[in-house]
């Protein structure tokens, strides 16, 4: 009898184990690794793709991006812009934090507040909005300072923290390298409404996400259970990691190792074109080139002279040769994903080497000149060598190129305006973190000025004021059927003017193991909401 | 002694200050951090105002003074990247340099020994010419390229190794290992034969010479003379007389694994204080990169004090010299 009761017993228990394994066994997970760690797990700690998109499976916007950047509503399910200044977001019902806190209109005000505080770097979100009244728990009223026909698009990485949470854990301010509230609490840990929860945090090593249980969103494709991220900054050893089974994705793949993937058995390269375009442009307003022979005036300031080097550079080659035909070219500074992209604009300039050797001629360089570009090394899909391979066409047509490529750390120490845009030709590129024209319009294509911020990253100064005045009306249109025209417009100027030598967008490429399922969305980012593992 | 021991610590801390000064007049030349601090949205004048903060805009020896200052007082400031206290980032990251280290270099003395009395004793043999040619390619291939190869190898053609990473670890207060795990185990092996083979054939290369010339000495043949065995000749007389070089070595050795150990850390995704430097360099950390030199050449001047201490164990000669 009493055997009979432990044998019982212990069939039970083994029996229980057996489920308990049962259950770990079938417990999906996905090992993910990038070529760096998200810098920080707080949402307004730096706005960098990759770690605002690591967070978007963590934490929630209002407006989010669908697979096609398209936007889509996450916390609020409705909203609309009855006034020029004036926006309503209508809040989900029924969504709570990690920490089983429910998600009010409190949380809205109380995260846009704390984007303005010191150690936020994303004070640009924060200030889209003037004001924001509590409508009721539900409902909150935005109020512009101008007039913003795509506020929805612009906050899709403006992420909501619970109120509840950071008052508690004493993370009310941003993280902050110098001053007030230092490396505070929403660096290393995190509470969201997101899919997945932070459950494990060692910076540069291993991140672990868990399934949120109670995720408002009962739709969303993904199997996945658990999330181990590794950051493995060599891409040798990345890919090798692939390889060998123990990563299930990684990002990104160097283009030279597509063909190795392609041919291993288990994995396969996932490519598709980026939203970041890639130009050159030349310096536009100093009088003498700080980087040139020619002495006693600035060439580049001649539109011929831009139009011969435009003209010379062919895209097709540098896409065929060095992207393994995974590139878009360009012929503006818009990847055809980007809102108001039109093939009228788009579409690259023809290659017309001839053409390039007869406008030098005309203006005054039938022998060229020599000017040092400019380049990273390591911070776009091989920068060094599209660089190489322009400075190669341009000697073509008698253009000498000295190049200068450096890690991106001391290249951005050198071209941006900080350090006086010091530079005659350079490389660059850019994502509208809006995903719209008119941020890349400001950025890229305004005239530089301190005040309104417009061209800051416009190195090479290219100014028509019609673009500026196009830019500004752009940001204030809220008719998307005339603002769509005035893009075009605005681009077509930038075009026609030769302001930039644009190249190409980008490839993404990432790895995958075979059967597993993830969308690839332009911006480069790996939403969990659609990873499917076998 | 004592006397001796202070003054070489003394010694360390001009060593360290001149470090600092250097790699503080150096860090204008390494790139503009507020770039890899701030995204693309960010204000001109909200960057100037992080530059002002992080007190960038002061001259140099303004830098220097304050990061002296401060360091004076075990304050390290705060990391740019990580936003945390620098100090907690090294004392979170030593553990896994140094076991990494420290495994090396047994490694590397543990069959560089052996390997370079055999090849002493048994020039002309087969498995002393392997050695020889082994230890050619120790030297001549860099880091880098073996690690890959070893990865490739072991990890992905094979698979019984882990590629990168250091496994699980155990935490015992306030110290991570990952000696005491088999997947830790596993994924030391790699990394760890990596960074030791240049050791390896360094050390086995001079033992050999020194043996060489130790084997041909007069006090050598009066052993033999004598009618001692073989291995009490070579391992108790012979060896023992070329030990002074190879603690020199391995002591000045050790510090540059630690130091070097950078390239074999990232080709591993070693989570160790090298890959925490090499990451500060390409994001222009600065409190990071500088506490790491200061950090490394600390332990220089410490190891070379160790090794001069144990000079006096070894070297009966010395030890008679200063008491005379």
């Amino acid at each position: 009898m009493k055997i009979a009761t432990v044998l019982l017993r212990s069939a039970a228990v083994i029996a229980l184990a057996g489920a308990v394994f049962a259950g770990a066994a079938e417990a999906k997970t996905l090992r993910w690794s990038y070529q760096g760690d998200a810098t920080t797990m707080d949402p307004y700690g730096l706005n960098e793709t990759f770690t605002l998109g690591f967070q978007g499976n963590i934490y929630e916007p209002l407006v989010g991006y669908d697979a096609k950047l398209q936007p889509v509503p996450m916390l609020a399910e409705k909203w609309e812009n009855p006034e020029p200044t004036k926006w309503v977001f209508h809040l989900r019902k029924g969504v709570t934090f990690h920490d089983g806190s429910p998600f009010t209109a409190d949380d809205v005000i109380f995260s846009w507040k704390r984007t303005l505080t010191e150690g936020s770097d994303m004070k640009g979100y924060g200030a889209k909005a003037k004001e924001i009244r509590k409508i009721d728990d539900h409902t909150v009223e935005v109020i512009t300072p101008t007039p913003n026909p795509i506020l929805e698009r612009e906050w899709s990485l403006f992420y909501i923290m619970s109120k509840t949470w950071s008052e508690m854990n004493n993370t009310t301010e941003a993280t902050n390298v110098k001053g007030s509230n230092q490396g505070n609490h929403a660096n290393r840990a995190a509470n969201g409404t997101g899919p997945f929860v932070l459950t494990e945090r060692q910076p540069d090593s291993k991140t672990v996400l868990k399934r949120f249980p109670n995720y408002w969103d009962k739709s969303i494709k993904t199997n996945v259970d658990e999330v181990v991220f590794t950051p493995v900054s060599q891409p040798a050893t990345r890919v090798a990691a692939l390889m060998s089974g123990e990563l299930d994705v990684i990002q990104p793949v160097p283009v030279q190792d597509w063909e190795r993937l392609e041919q291993t058995k288990g994995v396969k390269p996932l490519t598709g074109a980026e939203a970041r375009a890639i130009f050159v442009s030349f310096d536009q307003v100093r009088d003498e080139l700080k980087y040139s022979d020619v002495k006693g005036k600035n060439p580049f300031k001649d539109v011929r002279v831009r139009a011969a080097f435009v003209h010379a550079v062919n895209l097709e080659a540098i896409n065929k040769q060095i992207m393994r035909g995974s590139a878009v070219p360009l012929g503006t500074l818009i990847a055809p994903e980007v809102n108001g992209f039109d093939k009228s604009f788009g579409a690259p300039y023809p290659y017309d080497p001839e053409k390039s050797k007869k406008l030098l001629a005309e203006a005054g360089y039938p022998n060229g000149f020599t000017v040092t570009m400019d380049c990273p090394n390591d911070r776009y899909v091989n920068d060094e060598k599209v660089c190489q391979a322009v400075a190669g066409m341009l000697a073509k047509v008698g253009v000498k190129i000295d190049l200068l490529a450096q890690t991106k750390g001391k290249y951005f120490g050198k071209v941006l305006a900080q350090a006086g845009y010091d530079t005659s030709f350079y490389m660059l590129g850019w994502t509208p973190s809006s995903i719209d024209s008119h941020n890349s319009l400001l950025n890229l294509a305004g005239c530089r000025n301190k005040e309104t911020q417009s061209g800051l990253f416009n190195l090479g100064g290219y100014c028509n004021p019609k673009v500026d005045e196009l830019t500004t009306k752009i940001g204030a249109e809220t008719d998307q059927a005339k603002r769509n025209a005035m893009i075009k417009e605005a681009w077509e100027i930038v075009r026609a003017d030769y302001g930039y030598m644009p190249l190409h967008a980008q490839p993404m490429s990432w790895g995958v193991r075979e059967g597993v399922q993830v969308v690839q969305r332009a911006d480069d980012v790996l939403d969990l909401r659609s990873a499917v593992v076998p | 002694m004592l006397t001796f021991i202070l003054h070489r610590l003394l010694q360390s801390v001009l060593v360290i200050l001149a470090v600092a000064l250097i790699a503080f007049s150096l860090f204008r030349y390494v790139g503009d951090p507020v770039n890899a601090m701030t995204g693309q949205d960010t204000t001109l004048q909200q960057r100037e105002e992080l530059r002002e903060r992080l007190g960038l805009n002061d001259p140099f020896l303004v830098q220097y003074g304050r990061f002296v200052a401060d360091a004076a007082q075990a304050e390290f400031g705060i990391s740019y990247r990580h936003r945390r206290p620098v100090r907690e980032l090294l004392a979170e990251r030593l553990p896994a340099t140094l076991e990494l280290s420290i495994v090396s270099m047994a490694l590397a003395l543990l069959l560089g020994i052996p390997m370079g009395v055999y090849t002493a004793l048994k020039p002309k043999g087969i498995l002393s010419r392997g050695f020889m040619s082994l230890s050619l390619v120790g030297v001549s291939l860099p880091t880098f390229l073996i690690g890959i190869l070893l990865i490739l190898l072991f990890g992905v053609v094979l698979r019984w190794l882990p590629t990168f990473g250091r496994g699980e670890v155990v935490h015992l207060s306030g110290w991570t290992t990952g000696l005491l795990t088999k997947s830790g185990l596993q994924s030391l092996i790699l990394p760890a034969f990596t960074l030791a083979l240049f050791q390896m054939t360094l050390i086995m290369r001079l033992v050999r010479s020194e043996m060489l010339e130790v084997l041909r000495t007069d006090f050598i043949k009066f052993c033999r003379a004598r009618g001692l065995p073989s291995r009490l000749v070579h391992f108790r007389h012979a060896l023992k007389n070329t030990l002074v070089p190879v603690i020199t070595i391995t002591g000045l050795q050790l510090g540059s694994i630690i130091a070097f150990a950078i390239i074999t850390e990232s080709v591993f995704q070693w989570p160790g204080m090298g890959l925490l430097f090499i990451q500060a360099i390409t994001t222009v950390d600065i409190p990071v990169m500088a506490a790491y030199l200061c950090m490394v050449a600390f332990f220089f001047v410490v190891i070379n004090l160790v090794v001069d201490l144990l000079y006096f164990a070894v070297d009966p000669r010395l030890r008679v010299r200063r008491a005379a």
